[in-house]
């Protein structure tokens, strides 16, 4: 009972829903990036919604089915194949024993998600299977030849499908403001709120950071470091915004200018380096 | 203390002093609060926590003691000179006033089992590197604005080194991985290399 990497692609992790409520010893939640494309493939494969999965950043990765297992991949939207024939994301397949799954390069968003019935059962450390790459905690990346041991699974699949809800290129997600949006200048955060920012190549499960105007300080000085949360936009000094993702540190010492609201943080699991992320205001 | 927004899943509770947020935190712990330097963070609704934190007191920390932690050093440190300059002080005392602190662990963070800690001499305040090092050894102790802190593992950082320890700061094979929790006491001891 278990899947086997052929290929482990660009960066393959396994995930869950995390570790949440260890800031106290210095780490942080981590968990999958797309949490709603997490509940999809489990649902469709009958999991209980925190089963691990694997979240496969871009194309590349290759599982062999070693037992008759069923799958499902969600997240990104692109080419998959069973045995190189052309399947479906979004819906329930099914993996007899040597049939390899492959997930191509996503033609929309950037991440894909693959629940496999019985979840993914690799030892959990302090509660989680979830790979935090800050901290170095939980299953290292996935490398060829590794086997995932899976679990047993429930009765029953769902029939249901879940195509993948993508816009191409920008998204817009939803920002409160603060806590700490008085360091910067009024001007500062109208162009929060009205510039088009486009996605830093050097983003990752720590933080999307973003390119566009910079983004001017009302106050000098040092903030105290402070606990910070998925979906924090801290300002660095250049000016530019980071939108923090699961693996972000439990503190940090740059002033959060506004928060994105934690639905929409999922959304940025899959931008792709040159998109356009967009901030509307929320008031909570 | 104010209470400031922090997205649709939590609030900041932003607080005079490190003593106010203890305080704070201590009395919140059991909801999952997490400290900062004068900061804490309360995750759940908004609206909740704001009901919450109006009918919590602060905790009195005169009940609150935390562990006395030792920790050996040996201060042989690459920027051990540097900070002795920057400090006006002799290397020697850098070392004296690093070991006669009272440290406590004000919050947690940066890393599993890193712990800021506060109530140093205030002579040893000095700035991170300007370009943190690529790595740093586990057991490396540094200084860095008010506070020491001692790596847990070996990561990038910024931190001004002046010496080195074995004390287990992180362990996942411990039922507590980590050695030094808020409020916890940490005396610094000196011993050859």
């Amino acid at each position: 009972m278990s899947l086997r990497v052929l290929e482990p692609g660009a960066l393959s992790l396994v995930q869950d829903l995390g570790r949440p409520g260890l800031g106290d010893l210095g780490v942080g939640p981590s968990g999958a990036f797309d949490r709603r494309a997490l509940r999809e493939a489990n649902h469709l494969v009958g999991n209980p919604e925190g089963a691990a999965i694997v979240e496969a950043l871009g194309g590349g990765l290759a599982l062999v089915a070693t037992a008759a297992h069923v799958v499902a991949v969600t997240g990104a939207a692109g080419p998959l194949t069973v045995d190189g024939t052309p399947v479906n994301s979004g819906r329930v397949l099914a993996l007899r024993r040597g049939q390899v799954l492959r997930l191509g390069v996503p033609e929309l968003g950037l991440r894909w998600t693959v629940a496999v019935g019985g979840g993914i059962t690799v030892p959990p450390v302090l509660g989680s299977r979830s790979t935090d790459t800050l901290a170095a905690l939980g299953p290292a990346p996935l490398s060829s030849g590794a086997e995932l041991r899976v679990g047993v699974p429930a009765d029953g699949v769902s029939l249901e499908a879940y195509p993948a809800a993508l816009a191409s290129g920008e998204v817009t997600v939803r920002v409160v403001l603060g806590p700490r949006d008085d360091w910067f200048t009024p001007a500062a955060v109208a162009d929060l709120l009205s510039s088009p920012w486009r996605v830093d190549p050097v983003s990752d499960r720590i933080g999307v950071r973003l390119d566009g105007p910079a983004l001017e300080r009302a106050r000098d000085g040092e903030l105290e470091s402070e606990p910070v949360l998925r979906g924090s936009i801290q300002v660095t000094t250049s000016g530019r915004p980071v939108v923090l993702g699961p693996d972000h540190p439990v503190t940090g010492g740059y002033p959060v200018i506004g928060v994105v609201v934690d639905p929409d943080t999922d959304l940025l699991a899959q931008v792709r380096p040159g998109d356009v992320v967009r901030f509307r205001r929320h008031r909570a | 203390m104010r209470i400031l927004p922090c997205g649709d899943r939590a609030v900041l509770l932003d607080c005079a002093d490190a003593a106010e947020a203890r305080r704070w935190h201590a009395a919140l712990r059991e909801h999952g609060a997490t400290l900062g330097a004068t900061t804490v963070l309360l995750r759940g609704r908004p609206a909740d926590l704001r009901s919450l934190v109006g009918a919590t007191e602060p905790a009195d920390l005169t009940d609150v003691v935390g562990r006395e932690v030792e920790v050996p050093v040996v201060y042989d440190g690459p920027d051990l000179d540097a900070v002795a300059r920057h400090c006006g002080l002799e290397p020697d005392e850098v070392v004296r006033r690093h070991v006669a602190s009272r440290w406590t662990v004000a919050f947690a963070g940066f890393a599993p089992g890193f712990a800021y800690l506060s109530g140093g001499d205030p002579r040893l305040e000095v700035p991170r590197l300007e370009r943190p090092r690529p790595r740093v050894e586990a057991g490396s102790v540094g200084l860095a604005g008010r506070f020491s802190g001692v790596y847990p593992r070996p990561s990038p950082g910024g931190w001004r080194l002046i010496g080195r320890t074995d004390a287990p700061l992180w362990d996942l094979a411990r039922d507590d991985p980590a050695l030094l929790h808020p409020g916890d006491l940490v005396r610094f001891v000196e011993v050859a290399r």
